[in-house]
């Protein structure tokens, strides 16, 4: 819980990670691309305040009482949610799994709720293994990096009929909520990898299932806000925007914010402090003080309201996630707020 | 000229070659962006070096860098042998083989590709059109002009500023109608004029798609400059 002048927000991180990219965790002959990989999230904690810069060995490997500290006891975090990002490819036993965020979790009970992943390239195989996983650490959601390395295939897409037999798995055991990651590469190479259209596509068909575009489909932000005007089971997942342009670039910052307010609305957007890469503290504090500048090329934006910044930060991935919310901290009779964007253009 | 002057020319013009090179997402030069990480002409040969924010940014767009970087410093008189290297990218040595080879992006990633970049390229390029409508009409509406004027202009009544150009150069490129008769507004994908009821919408997707080129220019430029931090010092070093 965060309070600031009077308001009190129930914060809820919709995107954690608990990871392990230590030298002694890198697969024999993939070193450049886990070190690559590490190196480029480093990259981007670069885009945050200087004094919440780590060293890279830190940053390779934390430890819990650090991510405890930094989420719950500095950070303002109520409830955290993990994705996890597997890359056993080139992680021996992972970068951020399932199980590594699950034991912590069921230590700390309350604090966190875990999300899995499917991978539709894993067969009926795979498909057992993700039920069991669901089960076993009572999962609502699940993540999804479709541009994931897998021999040698460079990704998938929601679009494949194993993605949709997964999917229809999700419906039956109560996965509501479908993170979705684009990333760099995906087969073939020579189509645009961050293409949001096969989201277009299963969010359609699957109308009971919420899907969550983390880092607002960044860099295809456009696409991805005419699809959501279509679409009203999608939403945007902040990771990214807050901590990537919030400190960096605050007039880039208004501009998204302002067009997916316009677009998709207050009750689509999901905040994520996307730990270990930013911690969460200079995000909720910068969030909370944060107003649309006077500017006049931000002039079709209004300011954020608190109530308005309340769901963004929690109360939108509470109800998505049936998280219990202090009667302290809820909104008093909260309306649906249909965005001004153009709806069926 | 003396020999020292005309190397000095060829360099320059080896750079302004560069100049002319686009990031196709971004839309803009790699010069300006920092991406030529070195550039040296020497008895004519051409040495160039790109470097971009990431190890992991997408091999396609990548490609399409190295390879219009490659044509444009050949074409360079006075430029006898070319060689253009992409640094630190983890598929650095695919595409500077591919591009060395002329081999074309599907045969440079073999199994990996089914075609080759163009249908890519043209869709950028189309967002660049609406990215490069905004930055005219924000310009117009602050001098005065009236929204809802705005689906009657032509290009020639927009005042003659590098953005207009910009936009007539990305339409050329795209085959739409860009002499100084034709609409100020017209639709990326057919050329067709934006009729005044779908202007709202028009302009609402222009705005966006500047917001995100934009955004994405805003992290690509953060992220190099925090990859490579001595980047101020050489940027512009010839």
């Amino acid at each position: 819980m965060y309070e600031k002048d009077g308001e009190k927000y129930f914060v809820v991180d919709g995107h954690t990670h608990f990871w392990d990219a230590s030298p002694e965790n890198w697969v024999e002959g993939q070193e450049e691309y886990a070190k690559g990989w590490i190196e480029c999230f480093h990259a981007y904690q670069g885009l945050g305040p200087q004094d919440t810069h780590w060293p890279i060995d830190r940053f390779q490997k934390y430890s819990e009482e650090l991510m405890m500290h930094d989420l719950f006891e500095a950070g303002h975090v109520d409830v955290a949610i993990f994705q996890p990002t597997n890359l056993r490819q080139w992680y021996r036993n992972g970068f951020n799994t399932t199980e590594a965020d699950g034991a912590l979790a069921e230590k700390h009970p309350g604090k966190f709720l875990v999300n899995t992943y499917f991978d539709p390239r894993e067969g009926d195989a795979g498909m057992k293994a993700f039920e069991e996983r669901v089960k076993r650490y009572h999962c609502k959601g699940v993540k999804l990096y479709t541009a994931e390395w897998l021999g040698d295939s460079r990704g998938w897409s929601l679009k494949d009929p194993e993605a949709s037999r997964y999917l229809e798995k999700c419906e039956e055991l109560g996965v509501r909520n479908v993170h979705v990651h684009k990333g760099p590469t995906i087969w073939p190479l020579d189509k645009d990898a961050f293409d949001v259209s096969d989201v277009d596509y299963v969010a359609t068909n699957f109308q009971g299932l919420n899907f969550i575009v983390e880092h607002v489909g960044l860099p295809r932000i456009e696409d991805f806000c005419f699809m959501a005007t279509q679409e009203r089971n999608v939403y945007a997942g902040l990771a990214v925007v807050v901590g990537g342009l919030m400190h960096a670039r605050p007039k880039f910052f208004a501009k998204v914010m302002g067009e997916l307010m316009f677009w998709l609305g207050e009750d689509k957007l999901i905040f994520g402090a996307d730990y270990a890469i930013w911690e969460p503290k200079w995000q909720v504090e910068g969030f909370v003080d944060w107003t649309m500048p006077a500017d006049d090329d931000l002039s079709d934006f209004p300011p954020l309201t608190v109530a308005q910044k309340k769901k963004i930060l929690g109360l939108n991935a509470a109800r998505l996630y049936d998280i219990e919310v202090p009667e302290e901290l809820k909104l008093e009779a909260p309306k649906v707020v249909e965005p001004v964007g153009v709806p069926n253009p | 000229m003396t020999a020292l002057e005309e190397v000095r020319a060829c360099h320059a013009a080896v750079w302004q070659a560069l100049g002319t090179v686009r990031d196709p997402e971004l839309d803009e030069p790699l010069t300006s962006l920092g991406f030529v990480a070195r550039c040296a002409v020497e008895d004519g040969r051409a040495s160039v070096d790109l470097r971009l924010p990431t190890y992991f940014c997408a091999p396609n767009f990548a490609f399409l860098m190295v390879a219009d970087a490659y044509d444009a410093v050949s074409a360079v008189p006075g430029v006898a042998t070319t060689e253009v290297r992409l640094v630190d990218h983890f598929a650095a040595e695919a595409i500077n083989r591919g591009v060395a080879a002329r081999a074309g992006f599907a045969a440079s990633f073999e199994g990996e590709a089914t075609g080759e970049l163009e249908e890519l390229r043209a869709t950028f390029v189309r967002k660049a059109v609406l990215a490069g409508t905004d930055r005219v009409v924000r310009a117009l509406l602050a001098s005065g002009v009236d929204r809802a004027r705005l689906a009657d202009l032509t290009l020639g009544e927009v005042p003659a500023t590098a953005d207009r150009e910009r936009l007539r150069d990305r339409r050329r490129e795209l085959g739409l109608p860009c002499g100084d008769g034709d609409p100020l507004l017209v639709d990326p994908e057919t050329g067709q004029p934006v009729p005044a009821g779908e202007l709202a919408r028009h302009l609402g997707f222009a705005r966006l798609t500047r917001a995100s080129q934009e955004a994405n220019s805003g992290v690509c430029r953060d992220m190099l400059r925090v990859r490579y931090p001595h980047i101020g010092e050489q940027e512009g070093a010839r």
